[in-house]
């Protein structure tokens, strides 16, 4: 193709989503924070001074090294001794996997029931929808409280609470999108080309649904992440000496009156992460929601 | 409006059953024997243990324990909490108020806060004091509001020293209980130092709890008014002279209000959730803390009628903002 077909050809959707979501400023450096932090959670095995849990007997409740600390501990040491920098980037591993994992099994169980409700309506449908309509009633970290109180506190159990807890999002998204699909000509076309109901579902309809979708799953890394350190933090989530953030600020709850730095860097971990996740998403729903392109 | 409000029972009424179901749900899919709790350290002979089983109907079918489970909480009955042995639905109403009170001024709070700092967003549309608007109530919005308590404690009650840390009213007043709304309470009783003990105690919690609601507020209020001011009736009230204050409060105020409204009542299932948190840091003796209590010590009735409760009211706030804004805007009770 030449230079001048290029130019003529009308761009890749992807393309045109990819330079509309770089012309705003936030949404980059939610990217940015997000590349960093992955980063680190990935190489903190490398990058971390320290072990999480080792603990120094003779460094108790240090300051941040430029507060008067030690300068082996660059944001000073919890009541035991621990680095707080290496047990914050072993946090990035514990939340970011959370995140990953509970929008992960989210999103394959809410689509798979959004494809079943939007393609089967009736009972099966109805059925579907007034599970979701139940679990909406219950305000989110109640229903997820009440899940890992049967299964029993652990960062597993937070997990699977917190995908079943945010599943009717994806499950409500899914169908609504579906539906409106249906009603399209490519649908009807290729169901008369003989296509299967597996296929309808997954190959010719649900990457038509994805863009809300993609939004959501943005949006829901960074509630997944405040409500497993939520969890942690009333004791019902990782239980320590796991270096979970919101278990680390449950810790350094009693030392609030001595040493600000164990209560004040943990949450700004989770703000910073929470935030970034959140410009993100904000960024990707201008750039792939088409009634917002302006 | 009958038939709206029919249909809108019609569609709770199989979510309330629902809502049951996991709560009876709670107790029952507990991995373990059901009296474990009472047995205590050195176990329960057979002969009790059958007893107490018959006794507490765990010898039933399942479907049949429901059954009765469903007959028990429409005559009120949501048993007995094993901590206190007091019924449980009178220690959540007791505890209640403490709850409403903290919820209603965070409301207050975010209301106050937010719908100015929307409308001025929205007026002074890509300006510097729009983008830190709009930033601001993004951070709220992202904001662990566990961690926003313990550094609003650690300013305000460590370093200075101006509000109290944790707790309802200081130890030194004693009020009759009348509303159960300390504020009331100590303006009923007359006693003035109570009632600033009681605000002092109040203000941070508020602000904490009233965090998010305020961001979802002041995004809501800034998009919803950007949309109004587009409006033709508001480019013939400016043609026709109007000052730009009576323009904006008078003109487009109304009816940029009308989703923010809605967005206020829904706010009820963040309030409750966020109080569990809240309450939890600053020790106010509310539902949210009592249940978090009742998890901790495995009280399984009072959790079970906590979460029925909880749910129950995020249900109806949710039916009368539903009512509410059919009867604000009858598109919505015509609709379907």
């Amino acid at each position: 193709m030449s230079a001048a077909d290029e130019a003529l050809a009308p761009p890749s959707p992807w393309r045109e989503n990819w330079r509309h979501f770089c012309s705003n400023p936030g949404a980059l450096l939610g990217l940015l924070v997000i590349v960093v932090l992955v980063l680190l959670a990935l190489l903190a095995p490398w990058l971390a001074p320290h072990a999480p849990n080792e603990q120094f007997r003779d460094a108790l409740l240090l300051p941040p090294s430029w507060a008067g600390g030690d300068p082996r501990f660059l944001l000073g040491t919890d009541d035991v001794g621990r680095d707080i920098l290496a047990r914050l980037m072993y946090g990035a591993r514990l939340s970011l996997a959370v995140g990953a994992i509970v929008v992960t099994l989210s999103l394959a169980i809410g689509i798979t029931l959004g494809l079943i409700a939007g393609f089967f309506q009736g009972v099966v449908d109805g059925l579907i929808m007034r599970l979701m309509d139940v679990m909406l009633a219950l305000p989110s970290l109640l229903l997820a409280i009440a899940i890992v109180a049967i299964l029993g506190p652990s960062l597993v159990n937070a997990m699977v609470a917190i995908s079943v807890v945010v599943l009717p999002h994806y499950v409500r998204l899914t169908r609504a999108s579906v539906i409106g699909e249906l009603a399209k000509d490519y649908v009807v076309a290729s169901e008369v080309a003989g296509a299967g109901l597996w296929r309808q579902m997954f190959v010719n309809v649900l990457p038509n649904c994805l863009a809300p979708l993609i939004v959501q799953a943005t949006l829901g890394f960074s509630s997944a992440i405040l409500d497993a350190a939520a969890l942690g933090f009333l004791g019902l989530g990782a239980q320590p000496p796991t270096p979970e953030w919101g278990t680390m600020l449950a810790d350094a709850r009693q030392f609030i009156q001595r040493a600000w730095w164990v209560v004040t860097f943990p949450g700004l971990a989770i703000l910073i992460t929470v935030l970034a996740f959140n410009l993100m998403g904000d960024g990707l729903r201008d750039a792939l929601d088409p009634r917002l392109k302006r | 409006m009958l038939l709206f409000l029919l249909r809108r029972l019609g569609v709770l009424l199989p979510t309330f059953i629902g809502v049951t179901a996991i709560a009876f749900a709670l107790v029952h899919l507990i991995p373990g024997d059901p009296l474990e709790m009472l047995a205590g350290e050195r176990g329960m002979d057979p002969l009790r243990h059958a007893r107490l089983m018959h006794e507490m109907g765990f010898d039933l079918p399942l479907w049949q324990q429901y059954i009765d489970y469903i007959d028990k909480v429409l005559h009120g009955d949501l048993g007995l909490s094993i901590n206190t042995h007091q019924p449980v639905l009178g220690e959540f109403m007791t505890l209640f108020p403490a709850t409403i009170e903290l919820s209603l001024c965070a409301m207050g709070f975010a209301v106050l806060v937010g719908l100015p700092a929307g409308m001025l967003a929205a007026v002074r549309r890509g300006t510097l004091l729009d983008h830190s608007v709009m930033g601001l109530s993004l951070t709220g919005y992202s904001m662990p509001i566990f961690w926003w308590a313990l550094l609003l404690i650690l300013l305000f009650s460590v370093q200075l020293g101006w509000t109290p840390v944790s707790g309802r009213i200081s130890v030194m007043f004693w009020v009759e209980p009348v509303t159960g709304f300390m504020l009331i309470d100590t303006l009923l009783a007359g006693d003035w130092d109570a009632f600033w003990s009681a605000l002092h105690h109040l203000v941070l919690p508020a602000i904490v709890l009233g965090t998010i609601p305020l961001a979802v507020i002041a995004r809501m209020t800034r998009s919803s008014m950007m949309e109004v001011i587009r409006e033709d009736y508001i480019r013939v009230a400016r043609a026709k002279g109007l000052s730009p204050q009576r323009v904006i409060f008078v003109h487009a105020l109304r009816n940029a209000l009308i989703p923010v409204v809605t967005v206020i009542g829904l706010q009820t299932g963040t309030l409750l959730a966020g109080a569990i948190l809240t309450e939890t840091i600053f020790a106010w003796p509310g539902v949210g803390k009592w249940l978090i209590d009742s998890i901790s010590r495995r009280d399984y009735p009072a959790v079970q009628g906590g979460i029925l409760l909880v749910a129950a009211i995020v249900m109806l706030v949710n039916l009368l903002v539903d009512v509410l804004y059919g009867l604000i805007n009858p598109r919505i009770r015509h609709a379907r």
